[in-house]
């Protein structure tokens, strides 16, 4: 009973101050606090030495590099929604967002959700300066959607729709629907020795190091930056 | 490609590490910098203010002076800068385009100066950003209305070859143009003057017979005023029938609410002439009288004010209509009210509801003639608040109309509403030109450089310099990386023509293995990759999911087809990279309306993945696809 008046009581209370800011014409006030989200998360990265022990890349090279993330990221850190718009103004005519999900996925690798401009340079430091072998691992990190250490059909899938939604309508000759899942099925014939159904790290680099073409493509990163 | 991101193509170009282990096709050969120069500083000296910015920021841009070569004219030996001899304000919000991608108007300074400045550095204007872009088109506007202003005041002069038809015409739109028309101008005035105060004095009761009441004076003088009758409609279906034959389209000018107002105007006087046998409906002739006092509205024509206040009128439709029914919603409620509350009162004049409707009416527009008035309290307070409420509703959509009015009259009642829709759908088009301009340029350098590339000859030094000069480093690397995707999955890019015309050319081919029936059960929608999607911001384009599979004829030999594209859908490559080109790629890129290119679809190898195919034999059937899209073919 007395919890029935409590009630009634502040309701009262709520009409009555409603009716009071009617009268002295105050009812709507500016609410400035609301409309402040806090996106005042700022990062810093760490000073750029520490950048080139970690990377290898030149402090110029990190310079342009991070004056163009800056420009783009004012905060310091890129999350997935900036990420896939940055993404898709590289290929206007498909759909970048799920293929740039999965980058976002690899390239963030403590998982937070957002990529810091170490994350960032970090990745690009293997992509770009490192080894064929570093390479090729960080692709796998890639495929491998679920970082368990193999990449089953389902997620190769996955990765193939995503690329070929990159391509877009207007292609030739036209797209099939069965297109990627053809492609998938031609990989694993190429990748899986021991046809388990997944391929394994090490089937992966042993599969890459003896086609010729993809040894080759892997030195096209050689002078991107 | 958005420039500002250009930073982020070796991201991007590293992000193709994912396409690498599952392309089947070799890729192609990457773009080698010429000058690995780094970035370094430039200084653009404009009238002694100086600016720095990035070289790089620069080349973001490759279609605006700053960007590409033609900077080069302006450099200064000496002191190892760029000098432009230009206003240094307007440079900086030039300058703030390169860095941050959006071209901002600034708001106090003149129009035709930044247009000029803007057409000098190479920056079209319909790139300005949202912030700003109603704001220069309003200004934009106004100077174009002043300049007309001033250009119409000398235009009155006759065009020597005007047929009799024109000059009519003009006369009559125009009456200072010549003495003929000022006269027929004041001519039709007085008598629609006379007409009105005829039609106004008929009525009014003049004299009395001995016996009888007053009668009016249209009864008394009935012969008199029928032919002054007469005569006003003699001359107002001449000027009619005049206008009609002199006006350039007649139609149009029969649609068109003065004439339809002429119309009204005299038919009451021949509906009269034909009627006056037949007794019957002299009820109904007499109403049609009540039409004459729509000559009144012919005086529109002579008084500019007038017809700003219909244009005001129609423009406020909105708000009049808004007005109307809010205040017939309050009526309704009140009279309601009303009703109930002074049901209990004895001799309550308030019979019904709509019996109250004239007390609200006369309530809320403040009127109170007091023919009704409530009795009971609980009539009175609600009565009160009627009042009340009636001010507030009639008050607030009264200034807009007010406000509507003012600057209609003050902007001298032109059709802007009419031009800035026009407008606006034109600046559409043009943006949607330049963003499709970066997709389109990559299938163009396809076109051009794709023998180049298939050849991979370190080519000789004069196409290299044909090259650069034609895309810059960045756009080359984008190109590279597009390469790169197609070879991946084994598809090219095509735009959007080229697309429907090799699906026409495959649906021809493979049309006589259908039988007619299949294709039109299947429908509209069996085309395949059926959806037209718009050429708009692709972001947001939608992922196309269900493919329809397509009856795919391996077995295309080279198709060379020429086919005619109308010049909106041309890339307007009018930038400075085409001009620098080679002359038959200008020859090609004509500015005329219509372009002819012969465009060479190559099928490459079928890939492994056909034998599966085929068995499948695909199930849906060609589909007649687009319609309006004209295309020569030759094989």
């Amino acid at each position: 009973m007395s919890h029935c008046r409590k009630r009634c009581k502040r309701q009262l209370i709520k009409v009555a101050r409603y009716f009071y800011r009617f009268l002295t014409g105050t009812l709507t006030q500016d609410s400035i606090e609301d409309d402040f989200e806090l996106s005042t998360v700022c990062h810093r990265p760490e000073g750029l030495e520490k950048l080139q022990e970690q990377t290898k890349f030149t402090k110029k090279e990190l310079q342009v590099l991070y004056r163009g993330f800056k420009n783009e990221c004012p905060s310091g850190v890129v999350n997935e929604d900036t990420f896939k718009i940055i993404y898709s103004q590289f290929f206007p005519q498909g759909d970048s967002s799920t293929y740039a999900h999965f980058l976002f996925e690899a390239f963030d690798t403590n998982k937070n959700g957002s990529v810091s401009f170490e994350d960032f340079v970090i990745g690009l430091s293997i992509i770009l300066r490192g080894t064929i072998n570093d390479r090729l691992n960080w692709a796998f990190n890639l495929y491998d959607l679920n970082k368990d250490g193999c990449i089953t059909k389902e997620e190769m899938l996955d990765i193939m729709k995503s690329i070929y939604d990159m391509m877009g309508k207007y292609t030739y000759p036209c797209m099939q629907e069965d297109a990627p899942r053809e492609h998938v099925e031609n990989f694993f014939q190429k990748m899986d020795r021991n046809n388990d159904g997944v391929v394994t790290i090490d089937e992966f680099i042993e599969s890459c190091q003896k086609d010729e073409n993809i040894m080759q493509s892997m030195q096209l990163f050689d002078n991107v930056i | 490609m958005a420039a500002g991101v250009a930073a982020w193509l070796p991201f991007a170009r590293a992000a193709a590490i994912g396409w690498m282990p599952v392309a089947n096709l070799p890729m192609p050969v990457a773009p080698t910098e010429k000058n690995k120069c780094q970035d370094e500083l430039i200084i653009l000296n404009v009238s002694g203010r100086r600016f720095q910015t990035w070289r790089n920021t620069l080349d973001r841009y490759p279609d605006t002076l700053l960007g590409s070569s033609e900077k080069e004219f302006f450099f200064n030996e000496e002191t190892r800068e760029y000098f432009f001899d230009r206003d240094p304000d307007v440079f900086r919000s030039i300058l703030n385009f390169y860095r941050t991608g959006k071209l901002h108007y600034p708001r106090y300074e003149c129009i035709s100066a930044y247009d000029e400045e803007l057409a000098f550095f190479g920056i079209i204007p319909e790139i300005i950003s949202d912030c700003c872009y109603e704001e220069y088109k309003d200004r934009k506007r106004e100077n174009a209305e002043r300049l007309m202003d001033d250009n119409e005041d000398g235009k009155d002069s006759k065009l020597p070859n005007m047929t009799f038809r024109e000059t009519m015409w003009r006369a009559f739109e125009n009456p200072h143009t010549s003495t003929m028309a000022l006269v027929f101008y004041y001519v039709t005035g007085f008598f629609i003057a006379i007409s009105v105060i005829t039609n106004v004095v008929e009525t009014v009761p003049c004299g009395s017979m001995p016996n009888q009441r007053d009668i009016p004076c249209g009864e008394r003088y009935t012969v008199a005023f029928f032919c002054m009758d007469t005569a006003c409609v003699m001359i107002f279906t001449v000027e009619y029938l005049m206008r009609l034959f002199a006006a350039p389209s007649r139609y149009r000018f029969m649609r068109s609410v003065m004439s339809i107002i002429d119309v009204v105007a005299i038919l009451p006087y021949y509906i009269g002439l034909v009627m006056t046998n037949n007794e019957d409906v002299s009820g109904a002739f007499v109403t049609l009288r009540v039409f004459r006092v729509f000559r009144i509205f012919k005086f529109s024509r002579h008084s500019q004010g007038l017809r700003i206040l219909g244009y005001t009128l129609k423009s406020c439709a909105s708000e009049l209509g808004f007005l109307l029914f809010s205040l017939t919603m309050a009526i309704i409620i009140f009279a309601t009210v009303m009703f109930y509350a002074e049901k209990g009162s004895a001799s309550s004049k308030f019979t019904s509801i709509p019996a109250s409707f004239w007390y609200t009416i006369v309530t809320m527009t403040t009127l109170g003639y007091g023919d009704m008035v409530p009795k009971t309290i609980a009539g009175k307070i609600f009565g009160s608040i009627c009042s009340l409420s009636g001010v507030l509703v009639i008050a607030l959509p009264v200034p807009v109309i007010v406000s509507n009015f003012s600057r209609i009259y003050h902007q001298n009642q032109r059709a802007d509403k009419r031009r800035a829709q026009k407008m606006q759908k034109a600046r559409l088009t043009r943006m949607r030109i330049s963003k499709t301009g970066s997709s389109n340029a990559f299938l163009h350098s396809k076109r051009n450089g794709m023998p180049n590339q298939a050849l991979e000859l370190p080519s000789s030094t004069g196409d290299e310099r044909h090259l650069n000069k034609t895309t810059s480093i960045i756009e080359s690397q984008h190109h590279h990386l597009l390469h790169c995707l197609e070879k991946t999955t084994n598809h090219e890019f095509v735009d959007e023509q080229l697309f429907e015309q090799s699906y026409l050319e495959s649906g021809l081919q493979s049309f006589p293995s259908r039988s007619p029936s299949l294709s039109s059960r299947e429908g509209v929608t069996g085309t395949c990759c059926s959806r037209r999607a718009k050429k708009s911001s692709q972001p947001t384009n939608a992922a196309h999911t269900h493919p329809h599979t397509h009856p795919h004829t391996h077995n295309l030999q080279e198709l060379s087809a020429i086919h005619i594209q109308c010049g909106e859908q041309q890339t307007l490559n009018t930038s400075r990279s085409s001009l620098n080109m080679m002359p038959d790629e200008a020859g090609l890129n004509c500015k005329s309306s219509s372009q002819v290119t012969t465009a060479i679809i190559s099928i490459p190898t079928p890939p492994n993945n056909n034998s599966p195919n085929s068995p499948e034999a695909p199930s849906n059937p060609p589909c007649n696809s687009s319609v309006g899209v004209v295309k020569v073919s030759a094989l």
